[in-house]
């Protein structure tokens, strides 16, 4: 659903091609998640919107011979900037170094831009390179057109196009302002080139900011500045839907440096991504509005999410988890009774995870003359269009989203509240104002990975072989942020490592109970795959030892013969990816599985008192993954992780080291969660603040080495940001186990009093 | 009246003297390079050299700052880049980057006093200095590419 046209006669986006130009647009049908449009208030989320097409991505060659690509997807670490680029680059056969990036502003014409789902890659992947085709097809016919030659007698070389017959050769700059007079071929007259011709696919690059993020020069939503800008710090309402009573700022505005304080309304339900409300403090520089802020007597009316306790929540999810739920996937004959010999169950419990990237939420606006100018790091540029346009009552075409380096992302900054507050507040001072979140903010006023409680049940043959599975999740969904009436599993969260439980068993029923949000719920990496991978995958390794069978062989089992899974009649989204294109193939499960075996040395691993070895796999935004994980524990209960292992089936891969780097910290990433991640809430009140009660992991604390193996693939690229998380928290719990005999069920170590 | 040495440019600064160092040099030298991250000296995003050492600048008021020679990532690599920082891009160690302005002056830091460290001193070293995205084992990496080339 590609439709590519000339636009350098309608002079668009001058500021990056000058005349001579020869720039290209996409148009490209969109995917959005079918979650948002739940009660969302955006329009940019309707039925209507979704049937329309995009421009998409841009590709400028200019005379002297420089390629301005477009990264219109933003660069929080994953090196998108520099891996999509670098796959139009490939097919136009331009040498990557005359090729400079361009970072796209909030734009709908670019296609989706929320760098979210792992999916910048498998989304734009067909059309980068076919945007490159066609710039590369239109550059040779302008070289054949100049010769009087036919064109398929010339071929293009690196940043030149040949004709081999003469020995003629142009270059792609001396072509451009041909090119750019010529009408843009037909997809059906692209040719793609062959994977054995790929200049860059599969080798990969470095990232284009490597130097600038070393030297300290590269610009984050921390270090943008605007002449004439005021600073403010925000005191949000404590609890969820709470508001201002009365304010006292009296003391603030003694404090030097601080100019005023000003009020922001507290959002109107559903809260999506409206500000939340409070007392915003103005002043000259950030650690003035800090301080005022302190010096701020305010009384809050708290709402009815005041009695939000966390303990108490997490006994009724529980008690929900207990009960018979809405039956989301049955196989053969589940709905008759459970059989009640050799059964086997177990609780498990992952609490609210908060994001914590390392640059808190940032933002800088400016609104002069009906229009607003922001500097954001930001995941969803398109989404910060459409939330300051709502609050502004401006068009979303009058908001121009400039996109920073992100420091740190993990979906929090998909949700774009933090911008909408700059914006707010510029339109009340008539100045550029940076809003500048503390650490607490953030940590407290999160959309926080949803609190699940899984209750799992198999009735097991004389060999430990499940007769009948029953597994059953109950958390708050991220679809009541949207609709304060959501309170089931929606289909793409179910989907997410519940619904798609790849096991060949005879008997298979798959619930989901109801939960009610009490603060707001969101994506954090990985999202449902973390609590889901966790439940699935620990209660396999328990069934394993109960038989006294390997667990990677109990596993492999249990998948069965390679195969792919027939969901017909079973709602599974398979993260907005056709099924076609990425069947889930348990053979793809089963070959990481025995690479990881492999290449782990894993038959050969023994377990001892304080030093053991935990296996998980599992697929998630299309990859597969296995990984095995080791402990060693000491007396004193520290435990260190001398090595990880994990091996990754995500399709064809563009830049291999950006994938190592990826699984890498993903495996730091599962540290965090399993060690210590947990937020609790006493009177709806959030009881983390920083890292010294919300800590992440440390260098000594993280994987001292993690081994990552690519299988070499054909198939679509998946994702690979993300997969790594779920596999890795499992492996590390089965690991635990390994060498203490005691299971984990329920997350965080650090609050079972165990180890830590 | 505070004075105080910024990457080799004097400087005087006659407000707040409680002020952390770090909102001086971010939002009134505008040398952004150096990172907010918790303002409780928890993460090392705000690493920065005092007299050679390395300090967290968000505790650290500009009246202790007063008489010192500070040195931000800016002037790290200012006559070309530091051996630490040439490790850190041999070895593709930034995810985000926005923790790295502060590892990297840590480790500048520790390979200074101790020019080729064993693990448990990197780790005891870096232990302050948190990266979310997980780049620590390039890091350790990095610091024993670097180790002995520092002056």
């Amino acid at each position: 659903m590609t439709q590519i046209e000339n636009v350098s006669r309608r002079k668009f986006l001058q500021g990056a091609f000058g005349a001579g130009a020869f720039v290209l647009a996409v148009r490209h049908a969109r995917f959005i998640p079918s979650i948002l449009a739940q009660g969302a208030p955006l329009d940019w989320q309707s039925e209507a919107d979704r049937a329309a097409f995009h421009p998409n991505l841009f590709v400028g060659i200019q005379p002297d011979g420089t390629v301005y690509i477009i990264a219109h997807r933003s660069e929080m670490g994953t090196v998108i900037r520099t891996s999509l680029p670098l796959v139009l680059a490939d097919e136009l056969d331009a040498d990557w170094k005359r090729v400079k990036i361009d970072q796209g502003i909030g734009d709908k014409r670019y296609g989706d831009q929320n760098t979210d789902g792992s999916q910048s890659v498998r989304r734009f992947f067909t059309t980068m390179r076919e945007c490159g085709a066609t710039a590369r097809l239109m550059l040779l016919q302008a070289a054949a057109a100049r010769w009087n030659v036919p064109a398929a007698e010339c071929s293009t070389e690196l940043h030149v196009v040949v004709h081999k017959a003469s020995g003629r050769r142009l270059a792609y700059g001396d072509l451009a302002a041909d090119a750019s007079h010529l009408p843009v071929p037909k997809k059906e007259d692209l040719q793609l080139k062959k994977p054995a011709d790929w200049r860059y696919i599969g080798k990969g690059a470095k990232s284009v900011d490597l130097e600038n993020l070393c030297t300290g020069k590269a610009v984050f939503g921390m270090d943008a500045r605007m002449e004439g800008m005021v600073y403010a710090s925000i005191e949000h309402p404590p609890v969820f839907g709470g508001k201002v009573k009365t304010v006292d700022d009296q003391e603030t505005l003694k404090v030097a440096g601080v100019r005023q304080t000003v009020s922001i309304d507290p959002f109107k339900p559903p809260a999506a991504f409206q500000p939340l409300g409070g007392v915003a403090v103005i002043a000259d520089n950030t650690w003035a509005a800090f301080q005022g802020r302190k010096k701020l007597k305010i009384t809050w009316d708290n709402g009815p999410n005041e009695t939000y306790d966390s303990a108490e929540y997490k006994k009724e999810l529980r008690e929900t988890s207990h009960k018979p739920g809405k039956v989301i996937r049955s196989v053969g004959d589940s709905d008759k009774t459970f059989p009640t010999e050799n059964v086997v169950e177990a609780d498990y419990y992952v609490p609210l995870l908060a994001h914590t990237p390392m640059e808190p939420l940032v933002a800088l606006a400016e609104f002069k003359d009906g229009k607003v100018t922001a500097w954001a790091p930001t995941q969803n540029p398109q989404a910060v269009q459409a939330i300051v346009s709502s609050q502004l009552g401006i068009a979303k075409e009058d908001v121009v989203c400039h996109v920073t380096f992100l420091g740190g992302g993990f979906g929090r900054k998909s949700k774009p509240d933090y911008v909408a507050e700059a914006a707010v507040l510029s339109k009340k001072l008539g100045r550029p104002v940076k809003v500048v979140w503390k650490r607490e903010d953030d940590v407290q006023f999160d959309y926080y990975n949803a609190v699940a409680a899984m209750y799992m049940k198999a009735a097991v043959d004389e060999k430990g072989k499940p007769t009948a599975w029953l597994q059953r999740s109950v958390f708050p969904p991220i679809s009541s942020i949207f609709d304060v009436t959501q309170v089931y599993g929606d289909p793409p969260h179910l989907a997410q490592g519940w619904t798609d439980l790849p096991y060949d068993l005879p008997s298979i029923r798959i619930e989901n109970g109801p939960a009610q949000a009490h603060v707001r719920i969101g994506w954090l990496r990985s999202v449902a795959n973390i609590y889901h991978g966790f439940a699935v995958q620990c209660f396999t390794d328990e069934l394993a030892h109960r038989a006294h069978r390997d667990p990677v062989e109990y596993q492999l089992d249990l998948i069965g013969p390679p195969r792919t899974l027939d969901f017909t009649g079973v709602t599974y989204p398979n993260y907005g990816a056709d099924y076609k294109t990425y069947p889930w193939e348990t053979g793809r499960l089963r070959g990481v599985i025995e690479s990881v075996a492999e290449k782990s040395g894993w038959a050969k691993k023994k377990n001892g008192k304080g030093h053991g070895f935990g296996f998980a796999a599992h697929r998630s935004f299309l990859t597969y993954v296995a990984t095995v994980v080791e402990v060693e524990i000491s007396d004193d209960g520290t435990i260190r992780i001398p090595r990880v292992d994990t091996a990754v089936d995500a399709g064809i891969v563009v830049n291999p080291e950006a994938l190592r780097a990826q699984f890498e910290g993903a495996a730091v990433f599962g540290t965090s969660i399993v060690r210590t991640g947990e937020i609790t809430a006493k009177n709806g009140i959030i009881q983390q603040s920083n890292f010294n009660d919300y800590p992440v992991a440390r260098i000594h604390e993280a994987p001292a080495h993690t081994n990552v193996y690519i299988t070499e693939s054909s198939a679509p690229p998946a994702g690979v940001g993300e997969p790594g998380v779920p596999p890795f928290v499992a492996a590390f719990c089965n690991a635990i186990f390994a060498a203490t005999g005691k299971r984990v069920r329920d997350l965080p170590l650090s609050s079972n009093g165990n180890f830590d | 009246m505070i004075k105080l040495k910024v990457n080799g440019i004097d400087r005087s600064f006659d407000g707040d003297p409680d002020m952390p160092l770090l909102w001086y040099v971010r939002d009134i030298l505008a040398l952004t390079g150096t990172k907010f991250g918790c303002g409780m000296a928890l993460c090392g995003a705000c690493t920065v050299h005092k007299n050679g050492q390395a300090i967290r600048s968000c505790v650290t008021p500009m009246s202790s700052a007063a008489n010192s020679e500070i040195r931000t990532i800016e002037d790290l690599g200012a006559n070309g880049l530091h051996p630490v920082q040439k490790a850190w891009m041999e070895l593709n160690v930034p995810q985000c980057g926005y923790c790295q302005s502060g590892q990297i002056m840590q480790a500048a830091s520790l390979l200074k006093g101790t020019p080729h460290p064993t693990d448990n001193e990197i780790d005891e070293a870096m232990a302050g200095n948190i990266c979310r995205c997980g780049t620590y084992q390039r890091i350790r990496q990095a610091i024993k590419l670097a180790a002995g080339k520092t002056a």
